[in-house]
């Protein structure tokens, strides 16, 4: 029971934080190249074109809410076990959105990074 | 010349995000070693660490990596960008062997040797895919649509339909 608690919470942290990336980034990709921003408008104006975009705000919020669930499965498991699953998960999971959610073109080698990634963090625990 | 430049930019933001993560983690734990653990029951004392030169260098420092994830991410593919914060884990694993003196495992050793696999791997390959011609394709569109609604003028019809409108009352 204990463990399905835990595996749930990580479950929600991995979707959350994968679910925010991918709007962050859909939300990025709408406002344009923040570094000609910047030319433009100085840092002020980047900030404020990316504070008046909502799916940025939105994205914001997933991450604030899978950063709690980070805090309530750390305190239900071991940081030795959490930390390194859900990071290496949300490498996975935000892969697969951004195939199908935004359409990004995921080739064979950026499967195989996303891979080796996802064992290189698994690993760092050991 | 713009070939040299896209390639100097992706190594630089690539660079940013993983040092700025890294060193943001390393000084962030530096900070709270001095701080000691804290209680749940005095969980007010975790506003001490805001005083701490460490915690605040290393605030910065995240601030920094937010700022450079979000500049990646409005000209590159969430899938390109996401392997550089995992990179972060590998500058983490140096500076935390010789900054904080911890040991680090041969484990832990290989797993950095696979992360900086796998965002070589990535970061060879495009960083924003086929989107360009799409693109392209997509705002001269939009931009001949909005030609033909100004063609069309909406404030000429205005003024006709209030012209009309002071006829009938006159």
């Amino acid at each position: 029971m204990n463990s399905l608690k835990l595996w749930t919470a990580i479950g929600m942290l991995v979707l959350a934080s994968s679910a925010g990336d991918v709007m962050l980034s859909a939300a990025m990709k709408r406002i344009g190249d923040l570094d000609l921003i910047r030319m433009e408008k100085g840092l002020l104006g980047v900030i404020s074109h990316v504070v008046r975009e909502r799916l940025f705000l939105l994205g914001l919020c997933c991450l604030i809410f899978s950063f709690f669930c980070l805090l309530t499965a750390l305190s239900w498991g071991d940081a030795s076990l959490v930390a390194p699953a859900s990071a290496s998960l949300t490498y996975i999971c935000s892969a697969i959105m951004a195939k199908f959610l935004l359409h990004e073109n995921v080739d064979r080698r950026r499967w195989l990074s996303a891979a080796l990634v996802c064992v290189g963090v698994l690993l760092l625990v050991k | 010349m713009a070939d040299i430049r896209v390639k100097f930019k992706k190594i630089f933001i690539y660079l940013a995000i993983a040092c700025c993560n890294g060193t943001g983690d390393v000084l962030l734990k530096r900070g709270m070693e001095n701080l000691g653990e804290i209680h749940l029951n005095h969980w007010t004392h975790i506003f001490n660490a805001f005083i701490d030169p460490w915690v605040l260098l290393g605030i910065c420092f995240l601030a920094g990596f937010f700022y450079s994830y979000l500049t990646a991410l409005s000209w590159a593919d969430l899938t390109f960008v996401l392997p550089a914060t995992a990179f972060g884990y590998v500058v983490t694993a140096f500076l935390s062997r010789v900054f904080l003196h911890e040991t680090v495992s041969p484990w832990r050793w290989a797993g950095v040797l696979l992360i900086t696999c796998g965002v070589g791997l990535v970061a060879r390959g495009p960083s924003l895919t086929e989107r360009h011609t799409k693109d392209a394709t997509l705002s001269k569109d939009s931009a001949l649509a909005k030609d033909t609604t100004l063609s069309k003028d909406p404030s000429l019809a205005k003024d006709a339909a209030l012209s009309k409108e002071q006829h009938e009352l006159a």
